[in-house]
């Protein structure tokens, strides 16, 4: 049997107000509505993908998280995937990628999975290392910002983001972890009865121990804003004149 | 009422839904005055959200209603009562009395593919001389050997153009007017129905609305729902879920007005200071707001009866007046604080004040549930 891992985060979602709370290095939790995080939808749809395209296949949803998470791992297995991980942590501590791939990479160690699919980066801490480090640990084939995949008995294909513009296509054996770009597929609503079905199905929860970590977020703070106003005057040939000379040289554009 | 994490997730996934697959088209809709129906209901099918009070049988989730009533609301964040008033339609008005009395024979033909999105429903009962007076319709049913044969005219005909068979109610009789009625379901492409224009309206302009005209229609016995001469009842009965549907789909669409409306007065300026700063305006504001919530518990409420299994003609009545009310005053209110712009078609209010006039006249209209509310207070 083909066994997929899916790691999705819940982050912030962007129609809620971000305020940061009194400790000030973390938003106020109070406030914020969680979503699933961006490039880990797309990449539970390419393992729904995947499943549907392989015979024998399991996808795992796995979150690393406080209880809330649990949220958006019944939200993965509402759209499909067969069971859930709940990583359980009680605190937002952990925050630096090697410390978070290691909790992974022993969580998912004696699963055994062949694929490991995640986002490119979360959106709340933008690392974009989690999954990579995770396939180090775990002496997998690793790929980074795929916007196409494709399985091939012991491989798999991947087309891969590069700078520029350029793709590269690369083929690896499994197993393998690999992250996700947003945009390469449409991600599905869950059926209601996908929903209704959810309940039914496993999450195994497992109580992580957060002591190790490697970086800590000494102070989170708004970017000050200010209003400067320079007022460009002359002939419009002289307006245009400088309007480009700020457009090249102070704003960059 | 008590919502289950199953509640918040079918809310969050119609929430999602409305707001991309539809909100995002509904301009270019109004413009052509209709949406595509078989396209977006076969969507719509797929996610399972046609059937959810529907037996499991033929295909719907078999959920009670407050699984409904989730679902209506959350659709209010698709910004569009056309829109969302034909899917329910398609949804609480023209098929409840199917999935309950029809035939396991009609209901393979017509309630399968109505929760799947493959057929579009309408609803037929008013006629050019009778709406509020259900009673008194005129369209007759003839028996003829097997068939009935068909005569007469309907009126305002939500999803006409596009519809696929027409749920109506026809006279199979003479005598009492509450017992010589019966339900049938007339396929749009039998011969001698015709849908007439396209009805010009003040709002909710994604959905058409036209009459149907009967002459010589002749569609077999088996597809009438039911017995002979219960279709008053069974009518009277599928009012109760188009009630609470027509009175639940307002409360998002409202949050949401009040929500843009504080956001444009908190930019606006007027004497110096931003218009939200006038007690006069935020005081009215959470006026507003206090007014939703306060006939969102009411339609909690009705639709609380309605999952216990008593009756809940009186509570749906008054959450129907309440929502129509609401909207009105609501939209209203919000439009006035945007000033100009209010009078444009470049906000919510506006397009709220248009659509939302129906709620206080369809399904019933205001007075009409004043009639019934009076009746359950024994003072007519
Ligand atoms: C956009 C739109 C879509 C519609 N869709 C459908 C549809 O899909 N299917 C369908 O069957 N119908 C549909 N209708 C019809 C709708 O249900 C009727 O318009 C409504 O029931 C009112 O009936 P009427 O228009 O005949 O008004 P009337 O019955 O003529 O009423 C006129 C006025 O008199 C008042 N009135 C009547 N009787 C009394 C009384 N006893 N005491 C006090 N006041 C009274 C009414 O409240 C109203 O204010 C739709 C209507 C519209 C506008």
């Amino acid at each position: 049997m083909m066994k997929i891992a899916v790691l999705i985060k819940q982050v912030p979602g962007s129609e809620s107000p971000l305020s940061i709370a009194d400790s000030n290095v973390w938003l106020d939790e109070e406030k914020v509505a969680y979503i699933m995080n961006e490039s880990d939808n797309y990449a539970l749809e390419e393992a729904l993908l995947l499943k549907e395209g392989t015979q024998d296949c399991e996808v795992v949803v796995v979150s690393l998280g406080p209880e809330r998470v649990k949220k958006i791992i019944r939200e993965g297995l509402a759209k499909g995937a067969d069971r859930g991980m709940h990583l359980n942590i009680n605190s937002n501590d952990v925050t630096d990628p090697l410390s978070i791939a290691k909790i992974f990479a022993d969580a998912l160690k004696s699963e055994n999975f062949d694929l490991i699919l995640s986002g490119l980066q979360s959106d709340d801490l933008g690392h974009g290392q989690t999954g990579i480090i995770i396939g180090e640990l775990l002496k997998m084939s690793t790929g980074s910002l795929a916007v196409s995949t494709k399985l091939d008995g012991d491989q798999i294909a991947i087309k891969q983001e590069m700078e520029a513009g350029f793709f590269q296509n690369v083929r690896m054996s499994l197993p393998a972890s690999i992250t996700i770009q947003s945009g390469l597929n449409t991600p599905r609503y869950p059926s209601l009865k996908g929903i209704m079905g959810a309940k039914k199905k496993e999450i195994k929860t497992l109580d992580i121990d957060s002591s190790d970590q490697k970086l800590k977020i000494s102070k989170l703070y708004l970017p000050s804003s200010s209003n400067e106003i320079t007022m460009i005057d002359g002939s419009p040939d002289q307006i245009v004149e400088n309007l480009v000379k700020v457009f090249k040289s102070e704003i960059k554009i | 009422m008590q919502f289950t994490d199953e509640h918040k997730a079918l809310a969050s996934n119609v929430k999602n839904f409305a707001q991309n697959e539809i909100k995002p088209f509904v301009e270019d809709w109004e413009k052509n005055g209709h949406f595509p129906a078989h396209d977006l209901f076969k969507k719509m099918g797929n996610l399972d959200f046609l059937g959810i009070t529907k037996s499991t049988e033929y295909g719907g989730l078999g959920l009670d209603y407050s699984y409904g009533m989730v679902f209506a609301e959350a659709l209010g964040y698709a910004a569009d009562l056309g829109v969302i008033t034909a899917i329910g339609v398609q949804t609480d008005m023209a098929t409840p009395a199917l999935d309950r009395f029809g035939s396991d024979e009609l209901k393979k033909e017509f309630l399968t593919p109505s929760i799947l999105g493959d057929l579009v429903s309408a609803i037929a009962v008013s006629e050019p001389g009778a709406g509020s007076d259900v009673a008194s319709i005129k369209t007759t049913a003839q028996k003829t050997g097997d068939d009935y044969v068909i005569d007469g005219q309907k009126m305002w005909i939500t999803n006409a153009k596009q519809a696929d068979y027409f749920c109506t109610l026809v006279n199979t009789g003479d005598g009492n007017v509450h017992k010589n009625k019966s339900l049938v379901i007339i396929p749009s492409d039998t011969k001698g129905l015709s849908v007439g224009d396209k009805i010009e309206k003040l709002g909710q302009l994604t959905s058409d609305t036209a009459p149907v005209y009967f002459d010589n229609v002749k569609v077999p016995q088996r597809y009438r729902i039911g017995e002979e001469g219960d279709g008053f009842k069974m009518q009277m009965e599928q009012f109760q879920e188009e009630r609470i549907f027509l009175s639940a789909i307002n409360l998002a669409l409202l949050d949401e007005c009040v929500a843009e409306t504080i956001s444009y007065c908190k930019d606006r300026t007027a004497f110096g200071r931003k218009i939200i700063e006038n007690q006069s305006i935020h005081f009215k504001l959470a006026e507003l707001q206090t007014e939703i919530e306060a006939t969102r518990a009411l339609i909690y409420r009705a639709c609380e009866e309605f999952v216990n299994g008593n009756d809940l003609t009186n509570l749906a009545s008054m959450a129907k007046l309440k929502s129509g009310r609401l909207i009105r005053d609501v939209s209203d209110a919000c439009l006035q604080l945007y000033g100009g712009m209010g009078f444009t078609w470049e906000n919510q209010a506006s397009k709220i004040y248009r659509d939302g006039r129906l709620t206080s006249i369809g399904g019933g209209a205001d007075e009409i549930m004043l009639r019934i509310i009076c009746k359950y207070m024994g003072i007519i």
